[in-house]
């Protein structure tokens, strides 16, 4: 049962992706693009994400468990670092050269675009240099 | 001078109408919020792509849970175009960008978003969600860049 809500809740965040247009690199390019003809969709993908899911956060938010006993572990919220900085520094750089970000990525992925096969490796490349190389030379 | 930046920007700034899909992108996004709502309910956990990604590539976390949730939602995630066409046409799909933008491109979303822990789900849609400061921060941060990068690689040269 567990499994296939999980299997389920991706599949969901997929044809929300699908459906809200942002699986089109050209789609998030025309939002990131205020110079030219701007297209605010993205906003209204926020918008409408926020809208739900707060609903949801708001649900769990003095549980510890889950109704199958799994711990609810979520991410602290108020730790500003140099990193978190820099790194959504990158991160919004590389978004806004393809158009990818990782979701919608593994979606065109999924529908047969190489263009995102070679966005999704090399981003699985930048996932292992930060995760095993940089943390690496930082340990040592 | 910075009012006036502002002001130039809002009078240039002209909105794509014919692109603009205010009620797809909506009930999209609100797809994307129920996607998330379901894995924190249900399973404790946030929908981060990027999170959920470079989980699945740790080899020292040896719990079999760990792996096979981030397994599942990620065949979700990467199926949802299959399942999309069994009932309509999948929305055209425009990549400008050439291999080697691709590949610069894919690194800096790797290396940053984990850097910065998280991406435009985890902190544009969960982390503001939740009302967290550190989000906020992340997705100002990432929408500046975005904007910036954009301009220079379409404007500036």
């Amino acid at each position: 049962m567990k499994n296939i809500i999980t299997l389920l809740a991706g599949l969901i965040f997929g044809l929300g992706l699908i459906i809200s247009g942002m699986t089109n690199p050209a789609k998030v390019i025309g939002f990131l693009d205020i110079a030219g003809l701007w297209d605010p969709s993205l906003v209204f993908v926020m918008l409408g994400g926020i809208s739900i899911a707060l609903i949801g956060f708001k649900l769990v938010q003095n549980k510890s468990q889950t109704v199958f006993d799994d711990p609810i572990h979520l991410p602290g919220k108020t730790h500003i670092s140099k990193e978190l900085v820099i790194g959504s520094l990158l991160f919004g750089a590389g978004w806004a050269l393809a158009g990818f970000c990782p979701g919608p990525a593994l979606v065109a992925l999924g529908a047969g675009y190489k263009e995102a096969f070679i966005f999704v490796i090399a981003m699985i490349v930048g996932i292992y240099i930060h995760d095993r190389v940089l943390k690496t030379c930082k340990g040592k | 001078m910075r009012y006036d930046y502002l002001k130039e920007l809002s009078m240039h700034l002209t909105i794509n109408w014919p692109n603009f899909t205010l009620y797809a992108s909506l009930l999209g996004g609100m797809l994307i919020g129920l996607a998330a709502s379901i894995l924190v309910i249900f399973r404790g956990k946030i929908a981060g792509i990027s999170g959920i990604l470079a989980g699945l590539m740790e080899t020292e976390n040896t719990s079999q849970d760990h792996h096979r949730w981030r397994a599942l939602f990620l065949i979700g995630l990467i199926g949802s175009s299959f399942i999309y066409q069994l009932f309509a046409p999948l929305p055209e799909i425009n990549i400008s960008a050439s291999k080697s933008t691709l590949m610069i491109a894919g690194l800096l979303v790797g290396i940053g978003t984990r850097m910065g822990s998280g991406c435009t789900s985890g902190h544009g849609i969960c982390g503001l969600s939740r009302l967290s400061p550190r989000s906020l921060v992340a997705t100002i941060t990432f929408m500046f860049a975005g904007f910036v990068v954009c301009y220079l690689f379409l404007h500036a040269s």
